[in-house]
């Protein structure tokens, strides 16, 4: 919403302050002022002149050599210019020497302006120049009178009473500030021009005079004139009809057209601009038919039929369906309820008798049409909102005293209001003691009853209660007046306390523990969080080998996403640390590492009748140097820091379609399935773009974390020897050293202190398909020294163990 | 005797002022002292001396030992300890070679930002709470008090799954649940992922973070909220960082504020960072909607709260002058690398 200063101060006449102060007040009382443009920010030095005399250039013949008078008394200066629609007696806007334009004469702005100094054209001298609506910083759309190339001319008509020496920016009205308002949702009545002005006051405690309103209309009667019927009063509350004779189409005067101009509506001719100040004004759009046009001299209010074709004004045929609300005539569809009018219908130059329409839709009616039919006007806009059925009249009648004003036809007197249910003003029952315990300030009840009576809300206090306008359709209960107490007491002035009551202790919940204790893990590792988007295509799939059968096809599916690639909620969490490897790659960082805790969403059925299962992933992926091992080193790490302390096994099945059949595991704890990790499918690693090999690990959080526990026992450190006895063997290929490992660990028991790995060879030193493996095994007794036929009986025991699975001791 | 071993002595003396190396030190005590050394063949020969000259010729010949032996001490000690200055000024290194390095990972900004809002609230003795991305319409909007048709319903452009499903648009769905737990009082925050149906560009994701905060007690004002507000501004934007609360609407609170911050940059002198207004608009809060408590079965008589909103990204952006909002879903670790 964009007004200017002068606008507002029509109604708020006493209103006196700089920009500054007017947008810091208006905010702190809920008018958000979000910017203002001085109009005469880098306008200096400019007067009315004249032109005495036009002599040709005597070295150039695109130029022109004038004398122009700029002050009453004094010699003319002598000013060159190049500019053809000037000639001698003209009076034009002037910038003197020293002082300031807006832009260019191609009306592009120039920061700070252009000064202008006294020179030389072609060795003539200069003393200023000459300007056009461009370089004032304005443009032709909203000064219609001026020339489509050249100077300003201030036109006799126009300007009566301008004098040469006058500034030039006040008479062309650029002594203004234009302000931008947002205006919340909730302030309907703020979308006009009135409801601002009435906040101005009440925050600046000045009178609010708003146009009192005559009565208007010189001969006959509207309801001889037109019949109106509403046939969907769902969605059409009020319907307001009044006619004009003797149409005497003009350009509208200059206030009104600069008015309009400072909100970004172009002038047209006095009928368009009456409807539009009126709707700036009063926030009600109103609508211009032809009456002739009109079959019957009748409107009916109704639905569109389904597939009903319509031609707008702006000359498009659209199709409307019974969802939404037609404006007809006796015979046709004249426009759209709320949001255009038809070509059928439109006023032309040719226009006698005009027919105004002021009327209240249903603002989400209005809204939804809009969007279906892909259209956003103005008036649109303001419908959607939810007007207030009670301003049509109002904004009716000031249409109709406005075409008396500009002589631009002869009102007929009344008006046809079709109005089947008359909305009231209600009553809010109001405690100021509430307010201020509310609000935690002691504000007495005559201060909060004088910020109320500013903004038009009455008291009665035989009921302590508080009657709304009708155009406030915010105020529902206690608690929107405790709002309007707050922000013309002022949100600054309300004290600075702290909660009282008892303390409580702030908490983190496990899981949000377990999360940060693997952020800290993988970062430890190299790893760098990433952050990846929860819907992704359907693609990602085939894109993941995943079998077109694959359970993890069936997804959590937005309904109406912005496109196919954000269509579905993953149900996998690598595809996001897939696409970011990928970039990292594209963009050749080396060595790259990222994790994220990442949601996926299961659908517990589809279609989805209960909410999915939300689960977190801790996934992690990288490329560059390290392997396989390594993720599992990062994993292990992890889940042990977290708690859990019995053995982590794998299983080699992992049956992963995006990754590398032979290099891929599930992650077991206590024969539970944590999760997985291995290499990344060279294929898969090919949809990605990613030519160096890609290890992935996902670990499943709920999984995880009814096992997790930050407990921690303190165990005594062990004071008898360890012994150590290396293990050499030898086995098929087949065997793995998880299996090895199980027997070492199963037999050796509680005296196992540790077993490691040191060696693992085949080749040809080892008969083919057999491979051997070094491990050295310590042992050790919490309460004794180990005796040489404990250590021989542990070792038999494992050797024993091993036999079973075909391993043989290495000779 | 005296004569022979001060001989011996002078020899021993001259000879060690001559040795060069710990070698030839060495060589030196065995020469004299060693067992078959020259000291040693004087104490062999005491057979030889009447008994009553023998207690002194020993004490003679062990102090010509002792004296011996020390200044052989002295000297290798001396020697011990050029050697090893010689060979640390060997090994001399250019302490500004690279260092080595694991380098280690770096957190999300977006995550750097939201540990330190948990940080404060926490020390405040706030709950962190989760709650579903994927939620029933009437937890994102009918118990916020925003009704079918509302205009603010669409001015959110929701994600829709079916008809009464959807994805979250604003984590204030989490304050329904907290509410309908029935636990009183309350003080949380729950920070977590909320979608709007925004094209990706500079300043827009379709997917994005809040941080909800919500406080239900008995005697909760606005003046608490403002002064819990303030408290987090300055935790989180430095001590002197002021506070300025603007009026505006929620449908879920009534009272509804935005506050804004005096801009980190400028200190509030204005900007090109806060467009010279010398405040960051930060967050929106206000005193929850009675409605709101009554449709989570808390009477709004005996219980009054606040609750507010923070954008994470917001926050991010704006500590770490992030330029552009679809770097932080890139994940280069270029950029990754730098928080």
């Amino acid at each position: 919403m964009n007004t200017s200063l002068s606008w507002l101060k029509a109604y708020v006449p006493e209103l006196s302050c700089t920009p500054q102060e007017f947008t810091d007040a208006m905010t702190l009382t809920g008018t958000k002022v979000e910017g203002y443009a001085c109009m005469d920010a880098d306008l200096d030095r400019i007067v009315v002149g004249k032109i005495l005399q036009i002599a040709p250039h005597p070295d150039a013949d695109k130029l022109i050599v004038c004398q122009v008078q700029v002050a009453k008394d004094g010699a003319p200066v002598q000013i060159v210019t190049g500019a053809k629609n000037v000639s001698e007696g003209d009076l034009v806007p002037v910038v003197l020497d020293g002082g300031r334009v807006a832009g260019g004469h191609d009306g592009k702005k120039t920061p700070g302006g252009i000064k202008i100094k006294k020179g030389k054209l072609r060795g003539v001298e200069s003393c200023g120049m000459m300007c056009s609506i461009e370089e004032l910083g304005s443009s032709k759309e909203m000064y219609p009178e001026a020339p489509e190339d050249g100077i300003y001319l201030f036109q006799k008509e126009l300007y009566p009473n301008v004098q040469i020496g006058d500034d030039a920016v006040e008479v062309l009205g650029l002594r203004d500030v234009n302000f931008e308002f947002e205006i919340t949702s909730n302030r309907v009545d703020c979308f006009s021009v009135l409801g601002i002005a009435r906040e101005a006051a009440a925050t600046f405690r000045k009178p609010f005079c708003p146009p009192k309103g005559r009565k208007t209309g010189k001969l006959g009667n509207a309801s001889d004139e037109i019949s109106v019927e509403i046939l969907a009063p769902e969605l059409c509350s009020r319907y307001v009809a009044r006619v004009v004779k003797n149409i005497r189409l003009a350009p509208s005067p200059l206030w009104m057209q600069r008015r309009l101009a400072s909100c970004g509506i172009r002038p047209i001719n006095n009928i368009v601009d009456i409807t539009n100040y009126v709707m700036e004004e009063y926030g009600q759009p109103m609508h211009a038919y032809d009456l002739d046009t009109i079959a019957g001299h009748k409107i009916v209010v109704r639905r569109a039929q389904d597939g009903e074709k319509f031609e707008t004004l702006d000359g498009q045929v659209r199709e409307v369906d019974s969802t939404m609300l037609m404006i007809a005539d006796g015979e046709k569809a004249v426009g759209i309820a709320g949001i255009m009018g038809g070509e059928n219908s439109k006023i032309t130059d040719n226009v006698q008798t005009l027919l105004f329409e002021a009327a209240c839709f249903d603002g989400t009616n209005i809204r939804l049409s809009g969007k279906k039919l892909g259209m956003r006007t103005e008036a649109q806009a303001k419908f959607e909102k939810g007007l207030d059925p009670n301003t049509t009249m109002e904004a009716i009648n000031r249409a109709c005293e406005l075409i008396e004003e500009l002589d631009a036809g002869d009102v007929v007197c009344g008006c046809v209001d079709v109005y089947p249910a008359k909305k009231e003003a209600w009553r809010v029952p109001f405690s100021y003691e509430r307010t201020n315990q509310v609000l935690g300030t002691s504000i007495d009840k005559e201060t909060m009853l004088s910020y109320f009576e500013m903004v038009d809300l009455a008291y009665d206090a035989a009921t302590d209660e508080v009657i709304v306008p009708t155009w406030r359709g915010d105020v529902l209960s206690q608690a929107d007046l405790d709002e309007e107490v707050a922000r013309f007491y002022g949100y600054d002035k309300i004290p600075v306390t702290l909660p009282s009551g008892e303390a409580m202790t702030g908490k983190e919940n496990m899981a949000h523990r377990v999360e940060d204790l693997g952020r800290e893990v993988a970062e430890h590792y190299g790893f760098s969080e990433a952050m990846t988007y929860s819907f992704e295509s359907p693609k990602v799939f085939d894109r993941l080998c995943l079998a077109p059968d694959d359970k993890l096809r069936q997804t959590v599916t937005i309904s109406n996403p912005l496109g196919e690639d954000f269509s579905i909620m993953r149900t996998l969490p690598v595809n996001g640390i897939l696409t970011s490897l990928s970039l990292n790659a594209s963009r050749r960082n080396k060595n790259v590492r990222l994790y994220e805790m990442a949601t996926i969403y299961l659908p517990k059925q589809l279609p989805l009748r209960e909410l999915p299962d939300e689960r977190r992933q801790f996934v992690l992926g990288f490329y560059g140097d390290g392997d396989f091992f390594e993720m599992k080193g990062v994993l292990e790490d992890f889940l042990r820091k977290a708690g859990l302390k019995a053995q982590i096994t794998y299983d080699p099945a992992g049956g992963k379609t995006f990754l590398h059949p032979g290099r891929q595991a599930k992650v077991l704890y206590k024969g539970k399935e944590m999760g997985y990790l291995g290499e990344l499918h060279p294929e898969v690693a090919d949809n990605y773009d990613i030519s160096e090999r890609v290890y992935l690990a996902v670990l499943d959080l709920p999984e995880i974390l009814p096992l997790a526990t930050f407990d921690i026992q303190y165990e005594g450190i062990a004071k008898f020897p360890v012994v150590t006895r290396d293990l050499s063997i030898l086995m098929k290929k087949e065997v793995l050293a998880g299996q090895v490992e199980e027997v070492i660990r199963k037999n050796a028991g509680a005296l196992l202190e540790g077993c490691e790995l040191f060696d693992v060879y085949e080749g040809a030193q080892i008969r083919p398909g057999y491979k051997s493996m070094a491990y050295s095994v310590r042992l050790q007794a919490k309460d004794h020294t180990l005796t040489e036929e404990e250590i021989t009986d542990v070792m038999n025991r494992i050797l024993k163990g091993l036999g079973k699975l075909g391993v043989e001791l290495r000779s | 005797m005296k004569e022979r071993l001060k001989a011996i002595q002078e020899a021993c003396l001259a000879k060690i002022e001559q040795a060069g190396t710990l070698d030839a030190l060495n060589e030196i005590r065995v020469e004299f002292l060693g067992k078959k050394g020259r000291l040693t063949e004087v104490l062999k020969s005491m057979k030889d001396v009447s008994p009553e000259e023998r207690p002194k010729v020993g004490q003679m010949v062990n102090e010509t030992r002792s004296k011996l032996e020390g200044r052989l001490e002295e000297v290798r000690a001396a020697f011990a300890k050029k050697i090893r200055e010689e060979k640390m000024k060997a090994e001399t290194i250019d302490v500004t070679l690279p260092a080595k390095r694991r380098e280690s990972g770096h957190r999300h900004p977006n995550n750097v930002a939201l540990r330190e809002v948990e940080r404060i609230f926490i020390g405040m003795g706030y709950e962190v709470v989760g709650g579903p991305e994927v939620e029933y319409d009437y937890y994102n909007f009918e118990a916020l008090n925003i009704p079918a048709n509302h205009p603010a319903k669409d001015e959110q452009d929701t994600f829709y799954i079916t008809g009464d499903i959807l994805l979250r648009t604003q984590t204030s769905s989490a304050q329904v649940h907290e509410m309908e737990k029935g636990r009183l009082p309350i003080r949380m925050i729950s920070p977590g992922r909320v979608y709007r149906a925004d094209e990706v560009d500079a300043t827009h994701s379709p997917c994005f973070h809040q941080i909800e905060g919500l406080v239900i007690d008995k005697n909760i004002t606005f003046s608490d909220l403002k002064g819990t507000l303030a408290e987090f501004a300055k935790e989180l934007f430095g001590e002197n960082t002021k506070v300025k609360f603007r009026p505006h609407h929620f449908p879920f609170t009534e009272p509804s504020a935005e506050m804004d911050v005096t801009c980190f940059k400028c200190g509030g002198k204005g900007c090109r960072f806060c467009k010279g207004s010398g405040w960051i608009e930060i967050l929106g809060c206000g005193m929850v909607h009675p409605r709101v408590l009554e449709m989570s079965g808390i009477d709004p008589k005996a219980y009054t709260g606040f609750a507010f909103g923070v954008g994470l990204e917001r926050i991010a952006l704006l500590k770490y002058e992030i330029d552009d909002l679809r770097l932080l879903y890139e994940n280069d670790v270029r950029f990754l690398k730098q928080f």
